[in-house]
């Protein structure tokens, strides 16, 4: 992503909304590709481009903590290009890139790479995620200070749990050193082994092996005393069930560093979507119960959860098309996002301000980034979203080269029309 | 009334009605095994291919038997798991069968689900043999015929299932089948052999042999899996065989005419002594006759309509 | 016949046999078999289901007394030996065979209550064939309607019908619950 926009470009008439600081029609004026002013009835100069955005919202881009570009190593799922593609669509500004690519992002060499193709072909802004551990193997931890250098913004191992306390705690301590958030994706790999879906009703009358909300909570509980005892900032990757939600709730209010996210999918489906053994209805974690959907809500509601997050994980159809067992967990989701959150302020759990704010500022908070805010003076990272539009949700439609959603075929309302970073138009619908 | 399905993936799927027709159409197949000449030109020139991921060789004769006696024909591919997992895919493989012009595919699969798949590609009658602790329709539905022979009706017989339960198709076939029949149905097991919410399906829980025994019309015991990798669900088999194994005398808790059914192969003296598994109340090659003629009517009943 | 044309009967049926004329025709046949077989020694019949059971029950009560004697009865469904289980849509019911005797050396009298295009003839000697070698198979009828497709023809014939290839011909029976009859049903 290169260009620094010459002209100025007037978006006019829009509902301008950056939670806490406006929510109001009025006009934003783009200039040099940062945020020049915002206002009513801002003056159209004649070197300036007019957008009339009247009847739709202008708001930050979004940003994604957590995101699987596949590249290096896995391009046949995504790549950068087509990854930030699906990101621009969607509205994402900004997006965090995990580690697990191969070789595995825990060195200074792989994060240029990503940077350097992000430069090139990148469509958004793309941060990447070091590992926590070398090759992410919990045994090793990488070396923070080159991967701060190299551009990292935090440090995880994906989908590989720490399971080492000890290590666990070594890298909470040094990360602190360079200010470096650590994201675990909790799970108890002994309480979840062989598991496939959430231990529950479905999981008994499908006979899959299940994986229990034990295993999640039993990983957050650790994390938390750890971060308490260390100090250091620590963010809980895609929250699933009710008893995480509790124990950060409490853990916040006793004052740990701690930032969480929870995803699309895990506010909107329960294990009842995995009926008919729906590989794209796969994810670690799991698809949880209604009482854990329920609680997930309320987390986003009460401030518990800070960031929606999409844990978008790319898969080619044919590994889709697997026996439920060996199919690969993981959904795409940039694309369905803003849709899928938007649902829940028809369902009036959220107020539009609280979604918008769980998609910008709320992450952008959670990892330090300049992002997610309409603030004079800072980058035109800006998404224009029709808040009435309906459409259907058509996954040979996407600019992911990923296919595998569960929510193909769903009627969503609110759909992102224009997408600007740095000023510049990197989509329109 | 008619099965309007092409293929048989598991009794969760079957109505009440669906059930009743297999059942009566095994009677004139059961009379058929009886004759000198037990076969019929039912299904000449069709294929059958059972396509086995595991070894089980009494599923898979039972099969083959009941497919030569409708005349088809019958291919027996066994393929091993560790190659599929890695190189061709489940449905490559069947898809390749189908080529051979197969009618029918008789699945064997470790997977949970696994039919499911070939059955909404394949052109194939697809009938589950057995998917990981998923189902497994054919035995339920001798199981069901077995019964119905010699308890005549479902409504108010009480039968405990015995055993590992999380682990066991034929555990969930017959609880779907049973409990949709009003049959009153107990599962009895150690609770790492429990999975979760069993209870919503509609069965009665205990940890306790002896007392879900009690007033036992049908006693069902599961075969135990020895070889089960992981962390082992009891400590040993000694232990198991002492709380959970079905001795004579725990026999006479039950009611005095009560049926002993076992999927098989049974480990004797494991799950169950060898004077219950030969007495009179033992029905288990009872069991396995019905399963030929059960076989011969699901290949009939889906022949139709493709 | 399916619940559903009960309708149609009203409309476009017209009956060619009532009660009385179905008595004389079984019979008359009786006393052909008699005639045919000199007497009813090693003569044992076997009705096709479904009709044909019942026309077979009250053959052997009508030869039984003729003769003082009783012959044994069988119930034989073809359904496993059709040639046309590949075309239907839906599998027909399956009933059970019941031939609670040896064919083997018998004279078979397989009975049908209409003899139509022959197919249904061959697969119950088929089907009969698995359950022995009879000495010889003979084949009662109360109707024969035309348009054979095999090289078939009855030993004991009821009625001769002479009827349009399009047309059904039905046997309402008292054992099914509807009296006496055999109407022929016009599309």
């Amino acid at each position: 992503m290169s260009t620094t926009a010459a002209q100025s470009l007037l978006i006019r008439h829009g509902l301008v909304i950056d939670p806490g600081r406006i929510n109001e029609q009025a006009d934003l004026l783009i200039r040099d590709g940062k945020i020049a002013a915002v206002g009513k009835d801002l003056p159209a100069t004649q070197r300036v481009d007019v957008l009339d955005a009247t009847g739709l919202w202008v708001l930050p881009g979004f940003v994604d903590l957590h995101v699987h570009l596949r590249e290096p190593g896995f391009e046949y799922q995504e790549t950068i290009q087509t990854g930030t593609a699906a990101a621009a669509a969607g509205g994402f500004t900004s997006i965090c890139c995990m580690p697990n690519t191969l070789p595995v992002n825990d060195s200074k060499s792989i994060t240029e790479f990503i940077l350097d193709r992000a430069k090139s072909e990148g469509l958004v802004r793309v941060y990447p995620i070091g590992a926590i551990t070398k090759r992410s193997e919990g045994k090793e931890l990488s070396e923070y200070a080159e991967l701060k250098d190299a551009g990292c913004v935090a440090v995880s191992d994906d989908g590989k749990p720490v399971m080492h306390g000890m290590v666990m705690r070594r890298a909470l301590e040094y990360a602190r050193t360079f200010d470096l958030p650590v994201v675990d994706h909790c799970e108890c790999l002994h309480l979840s082994e062989g598991g496939v879906a959430h231990e529950g009703l479905v999981a008994t009358e499908l006979g899959l092996h299940g994986m229990p909300s034990a295993a999640e909570d039993v990983m957050v509980a650790r994390n938390l005393e750890l971060a308490e005892l260390t100090g250091s900032k620590l963010h809980l990757a895609h929250l699933s069930t009710a008893g995480s939600t509790r124990m950060v709730r409490e853990a916040k209010t006793r004052g740990v560093s701690v930032t969480a996210e929870a995803c699309p999918h895990h506010f909107m489906l329960t294990e009842e979507a995995v009926r008919e053994f729906n590989t794209n209805a796969k994810m670690n974690p799991p698809l949880r119960a209604r009482r854990d959907v329920e609680a997930i809500r309320a987390a986003l509601k009460d401030g518990t959860i800070d960031a929606i997050a999409t844990d978008h994980a790319p898969h080619a159809v044919y590994e889709k098309q697997r026996e439920f067992e060996f199919a690969p967990f993981g959904i795409v989701g940039l694309e369905t996002a803003l849709g899928l959150s938007l649902s829940l302020v028809e369902e009036g759990i959220l107020t539009v301000e609280e979604v918008i704010r769980l998609l910008t500022s709320g992450p952008a908070k959670a990892f330090g980034l300049p992002r997610g805010t309409l603030a004079v003076g800072s980058d035109a990272d800006i998404a224009v979203v029709d808040p009435v539009a309906q459409w259907v949700v058509d996954p040979e439609q996407f600019k992911s080269k990923g296919r595998n959603t569960p929510f193909g075929g769903w009627k969503l309302k609110g759909r992102v029309v224009k997408t600007f970073v740095g000023g510049k138009m990197v989509y329109q619908v | 009334m008619s099965l309007k399905r092409k293929d048989l993936l598991g009794m969760a799927d079957l109505s009440v009605e669906e059930i009743q027709l297999i059942l009566q159409t095994a009677d004139s197949f059961k009379e058929v095994s009886g004759r000198d000449i037990k076969k019929v030109p039912t299904l000449r020139g069709k294929t059958v291919v059972n396509l086995f991921f595991e070894p089980s060789t009494r599923t898979r004769t039972s099969f083959e038997l009941a497919a030569k006696r409708l005349s088809a024909d019958v291919i027996n591919f066994a393929a091993s798991t560790s190659s599929v997992v890695k190189g061709e895919t489940l449905l490559d493989t069947a898809s390749n069968i189908e080529a051979m012009q197969a009618d029918f595919i008789v699945l064997r699969h470790p997977s949970p689900g696994a039919p499911g798949i070939l059955a909404r590609s394949l052109r194939a009658s697809v009938v589950n043999a057995g998917d990981g602790s998923h189902e497994h329709p054919t035995q339920a539905l001798l199981d069901l015929f077995t019964l119905r022979e010699k308890k005549r009706e479902f409504k108010g017989l009480c039968l405990v299932i015995v055993g590992d339960i999380a682990h066991s198709r034929v555990a969930r076939s017959n609880i779907s089948a049973l409990v949709k029949l009003g049959a009153e149905v107990r599962v009895a097991g150690p609770p790492t052999m429990m999975p979760r919410h069993i209870e919503e399906l509609g069965v009665r829980v205990f940890f306790n042999l002896d007392e879900a025994l009690k007033g036992a019309d049908v006693i069902m015991m599961l075969r135990l899996q020895i070889e089960r990798q992981g962390i082992a669900l009891f400590p040993s088999i000694r232990e198991y065989s002492r709380i959970y194994g079905l001795t004579p005398e725990r026999l006479r808790l039950a009611e005095r005419d009560v049926l002993v059914m076992h999927p098989g192969p049974i480990n004797r003296g494991v799950e169950i002594s060898p004077e219950v598994a030969d007495s009179g109340a033992s029905v288990i090659l009872d069991q396995v006759t019905n399963g030929v003629a059960i076989r011969m009517a699901v290949l009939y009943l889906l022949s139709a309509g493709r | 016949m399916p619940a559903g044309s009960l309708m149609e009967v009203k409309k476009v049926g017209r009956t060619v046999m009532e009660a009385q004329e179905i008595a004389r025709a079984i019979s008359r046949v009786a006393h052909e078999i008699i005639e045919h077989n000199h007497g009813i020694e090693g003569v044992a019949l076997v009705g096709i289901r479904t009709g044909g059971v019942y026309l077979a029950n009250r053959l052997a009560v009508k030869l039984g007394e003729i003769e003082g004697a009783s012959v044994p009865v069988g119930a034989l469904d073809i359904t496993l030996y059709r040639d046309d289980l590949d075309a239907r849509k839906e599998q027909p019911t399956l009933r059970r065979t019941e031939i609670p005797f040896d064919i083997t050396d018998r004279k078979v009298i397989l009975v049908d209550d209409v003899l139509f295009t022959g197919r249904t003839t061959r697969a119950a000697m088929d089907g009969l064939i698995d359950f022995g070698r009879p000495s010889e198979i003979q084949l009662a009828v109360l109707v024969d309607r035309g348009h054979r497709q095999l090289p078939i023809k009855a030993t004991y014939v009821g009625k001769n019908l002479p009827t349009a290839i399009g047309e059904t011909v039905e046997v309402y029976l008292e054992e099914m619950g509807r009296p006496d009859g055999v109407v022929i049903l016009t599309p």
